[in-house]
């Protein structure tokens, strides 16, 4: 265990309580609850059915996929799910919500109870609490930009299928927060139930803070809304435990209130407190009946479940006999893992976990790209590890060649083929080398064989240089040591 | 063949177009003539399209000059109310905040009815947002019953609501048929007052898809005819499974009109004891005797059943209709279609207060209020869970009842048609009119109302038959067996 996250304040320190709730946009070809298209960058209302927008007489209808794309994804989070849920209304006004109402899941939801493991700095794990899933339909937009005095309204989103997945206050810093959420997010990626792409607001979180000394009750929370990137979320975190420490401190209470991080300034700020709170008045959508599946249909969708994340990295320590560390960083990402796994399949994982973790990876963060931008295919990648693997190139030479790759786009085997960087395997050649070297350095030489064993690597290092760091280095050392003896 | 085309039954029409007797813009124009004439004192129809109407006629005569098949409606004029969505025709369930709404869509109903060759003359008038009893919540103002008290034809009545002016329409032939809903009552009582048959059918059967919803777990669609057969035939072609619909219910719709030759031998009747309520006018109740007796005369065994909870129906739907009828409606904000008020440096808020307040009703508005209240944190539980236990209880006492009898017998409404302004500003007094439609609307049961005879002043009193969940055809033949033996054959003078 780590060092426990503490804000430091006059009294001493403080514990930061964190719960989030994650509303995740389904893949789906439409809607929850019509036939209407779902897809970013859609002409504005493009994507718009007489249900999204509430039209008179209009009935909503159960997408089936997006059912399954719940239990999907409650499934992966090994969660509990429930044959029985129902359709709420949350009832509120607002000009993006056509209704008047938000479809969604109140008492019943259709996943209950599941966890996830967070994947924390040094390769330490914990367990966080998911205490429910929940389907409901997304709103509309409303567009403040086109015009001083009017506001325009944008309803491709809505209707668009969500799931809202909430945690359990488990988190205590925000490094559990962030990682909390990349998982969740990996998770689905895996599962193929949302995309994940936070830029595209498809996946979004509300985090609920409080603060209180180590050990004692739980302290009023505050709810920060619509947090669109891990980062941000980190951030928010930090400043409002930061705040509530400060006005407790000061001797002041924390009102329970819904509020906003800004992304410039790094701070939150006051959206609206409890007394404006909304009463949605939910009950029970009459235009739907309960939702009721049997236990076949939620096996049939388990036995479809593709190999998550932990047991990934499990199998690639297990069976590929990498660290725990580096099998981490290899299923952290969907992307990553994919590019692994089509080079492990015909070469040696544990050289390839290498280059990817090493150089690879040193070269994205470099770009600040991530592996799907990669100027290095995985297929360009496999072209340089099989000349290390056929003794072509030596791994040294091979970091030169990963570099020209980088910058040309040319292929390993060119790059080896044009400049000449073929591997020396000839041990005739390795020998003249080493018999060159020996009669250069003769006193070097009695040093050796008078018992000064270090000196076996300045031989290595000469042979190397002379034969322009073309040997094969395990040629050479054979040949050597035979030679020193 | 009635020397007035109007004055044909729905099936006597059928019969006479497919002999080649009239053809239906015949039909249709007699019809359009016979609005022209006694609309403007009714107000039963308040969107007229006889250009549509025409149109339609004439195809369907070219389809039966072509030797097609031909629909159960096929030709045959009929009303439409406000309530369903008609593609490119005013529907604006009689509310201002509706106003100039034209849908792009069809509802599923009249889209069932146009397959089968039905006529559209136009839209009926009703209650704004079907809430009411006597269609005097109307934006285009009130319906007028077609009957008068004997004496007194000048005294103005309700042809009760909310679906007014379906029945105005039926009974004073301006239709064969008129498309109704019933949340609690809105096509029974409406027909009861009319003289005419009227039927809810169960939960499910017609499909809510393109009908303005008040409240959508009680609302349901249904004809109205002015003989049982003509019911049967119309509920046939406006039924049926529809996907568009979660609630419709995955049944096939039987053969109505066949069922009725077979009679009620061997059927039990229930009578159900909490149905005699205090202070029960002493006409009602001998009406209620009198079906008693054509049944059992007709060979049907008449049992006393009982419905413990029907006291607590009528509280227990004035708190469920209301409370999903403030959501349902809730859409009409100004933002997307109809009325919207505002001015200059409004708020949105501003916006959604200025046209709702201008755009509902006090009906609407107080059953708005009644239905946010009982749903707000703290009541819920207290009113809107309870009603619903409540409500499985009443559904219970049916299923209950159905143990020992086929169809249950009730009267349909407490009084004979009242006179409009009466009970006006009562509107617990106005809400008693669905005393005896409620219970069967909460347990989603098919019901029909249909007139056994005459009150001491002139005018139609009905009676309801409650079957069980999707068994239409007792009930159609219960009806018809009543129908048959009460040889009820008065009609508003002058029509």
């Amino acid at each position: 265990m780590g060092t426990p996250y503490r804000v430091k304040g006059n009294t001493g320190d403080w514990e930061v309580v964190i719960g989030l709730e994650v509303h995740a946009q389904i893949t789906s070809e439409s809607k929850l609850f019509s036939g209407a298209a779902v897809g970013f960058g859609a002409e504005t209302n493009q994507n718009v059915s007489f249900v999204d927008a509430g039209m008179p007489g209009m009935l909503p209808v159960i997408n089936e996929k997006c059912i399954e794309q719940a239990v999907r994804t409650g499934l992966g989070l090994g969660a509990q799910i429930n044959l029985t849920s129902v359709f709420d209304r949350k009832n509120y006004f607002y000009a993006d919500l056509p209704q008047g109402y938000q479809i969604s899941q109140f008492l019943d939801p259709i996943v209950g109870k599941g966890e996830l493991i967070i994947d924390l700095a040094g390769g330490e794990q914990r367990t966080i609490g998911v205490t429910r899933l929940h389907l409901e339909q997304d709103a509309g937009k409303s567009l403040h930009e086109h015009s001083p005095k009017f506001t325009f309204i944008d309803l491709n989103r809505s209707g668009v299928a969500l799931m809202e997945i909430v945690s359990e206050p488990d988190m205590r810093s925000p490094e559990e927060a962030g990682a909390y959420l990349k998982k969740l997010r990996t998770i689905v990626q895996y599962l193929g139930t949302c995309d994940g792409d936070m830029d595209k607001g498809n996946l979004r979180c509300d985090a609920n803070i409080s603060v209180r000394k180590p050990g004692a009750e739980l302290g009023t929370r505050c709810e920060i809304k619509n947090v669109n990137s891990v980062k941000f979320v980190m951030k928010a975190i930090e400043f409002e435990a930061q705040r509530q420490v400060e006005i407790i401190e000061a001797g002041g209470v924390i009102e329970q209130e819904t509020r906003l991080f800004d992304a410039t300034t790094g701070e939150t700020r006051t959206m609206r407190s409890k007394e404006n709170a909304h009463d949605y008045r939910y009950f029970p959508d009459p235009d739907l009946l309960p939702l009721i599946f049997t236990q076949e249909y939620v096996d049939a969708i388990r036995a479809t479940l593709p190999e998550l994340p932990d047991q990934k990295r499990a199998r690639y320590v297990a069976d590929l006999g990498l660290s725990p560390y580096d099998a981490g960083v290899l299923v952290a990402e969907k992307a990553t893992t994919e590019y692994f796994e089509r080079l492990s399949a015909t070469h040696d994982p544990k050289l390839v976990s290498n280059w990817m973790t090493g150089e690879l990876f040193g070269r994205l963060n470099k770009l600040g790209v991530d592996i799907e931008q990669s100027p290095i295919s995985s297929e360009q990648l496999g072209g340089l590890l099989a000349l290390i693997e056929d003794n072509t190139i030596s791994g040294k030479i091979a970091k030169t060649v990963f570099e020209q790759m980088c910058e040309t786009g040319k292929p390993a085997k060119q790059i080896v083929a044009d400049e000449g960087l073929v591997q020396v395997t000839d041990t005739g050649a390795i020998d003249a080398a080493i018999d060159a070297v020996m009669a250069e350095n003769a006193d070097k030489l009695a040093e050796y064989r008078s018992g000064k064993d270090k000196l076996f690597g300045f031989f290595v290092g000469q042979v190397m240089k002379a034969t322009g760091g073309k040997a094969n280095p395990a040629m050479l050392n054979d040949l050597l040591k035979k030679k020193l003896s | 063949m009635s020397a007035n085309p109007t004055h044909m039954t729905l099936a006597e029409a059928r019969d006479a177009l497919a002999g080649k007797k009239i053809s239906s813009v015949e039909l249709t124009q007699s019809h359009l003539d016979a609005i022209a004439r006694h609309n403007p004192a009714l107000n039963a129809y308040v969107h007229h399209t006889p250009e549509i109407a025409l149109a339609q006629a004439k195809a369907s005569d070219e389809k039966r000059a072509r030797g097609e098949a031909v629909g159960l409606l096929e030709g045959i004029p009929i009303g439409v109310k406000d309530l369903f969505c008609t593609k490119g025709v005013n529907s604006q369930a009689a509310s201002k905040i509706l106003t100039g709404f034209k849908p792009e869509y069809e509802s599923t109903v009249t889209s069932n009815l146009f397959a089968h060759g039905a006529v559209m003359l136009g839209k009926t008038n009703m209650d704004e947002f079907a809430m009411g009893s006597a269609n005097i919540t109307s934006v285009y103002g009130p319906c007028v019953n077609p009957w008068r008290r004997s004496g007194e034809p000048e005294v103005k009545l309700v042809p009760g609501g909310s679906s007014g002016g379906s029945s105005a329409a039926v009974a004073a032939r301006l239709g064969f048929m008129a498309t109704g809903t019933d949340t609690g009552g809105s096509i029974r009582q409406p027909a009861a007052f009319t003289g005419i048959v009227g039927i809810k059918p169960t939960y499910g059967r017609c499909s809510r898809w393109g009908v303005v919803a008040f409240a959508s777990s009680l609302d349901q669609a249904g004809p109205m005819t002015r003989t049982v057969r003509d019911a049967a035939i119309s509920l046939q072609a406006m039924a049926g499974h529809d996907p568009k619909d979660s609630t419709s219910a995955i049944q096939s719709v039987p053969d109505f009109e066949a069922v009725l030759a077979n009679g009620v031998k061997g059927l039990k009747i229930g009578i159900p004891k909490e149905y005699r309520i205090d202070g029960m006018s002493a006409e009602i109740a001998a009406a209620w005797d009198k079906g008693a007796a054509i049944l059992k005369a007709a060979g049907a065994e008449i049992v006393p059943v009982s419905l413990p909870h029907t006291a607590y129906a009528l509280p227990t739907y004035y708190i469920i209709a209301p409370a999903e009828a403030s959501s349902n409606l809730a859409r009409y904000d100004g933002v997307r279609f109809g009325l919207r008020v505002s001015e200059d440096g409004d708020s949105l808020n501003d916006m959604y207060e200025k046209t709702r307040a201008a755009g509902f009703g006090a009906e609407v508005k107080r059953r708005i209020l009644i239905g946010t209240y009982v749903l707000s944190a703290g009541y819920y539980d207290a009113y809107y869970k309870k009603a619903q236990r409540v409500r499985a209880l009443i559904a219970q006492d049916f299923t209950q009842a159905f143990t020992q009898c086929d169809v249950i017998l009730t009267p349909t409404a407490p009084s004979d048609a009242f006179v409009i302004g009466e009970n006006q500003d009562d509107p617990v007094a106005m809400y008693m009119n669905d005393v005896f439609t409620i219970p069967a609307s909460l347990a989603g049961l098919p019901g029909l109302a249909l007139p056994i005879g005459l009150s001491k002043a002139g005018l139609p009193l009905g009676l309801q038959l409650i079957g069980r969940a999707f068994d239409e055809e007792t009930v159609f033949r219960a009806a018809e067996a009543i129908e048959r033996g009460a040889g009820f054959n008065a009609a508003p003078e002058g029509y």
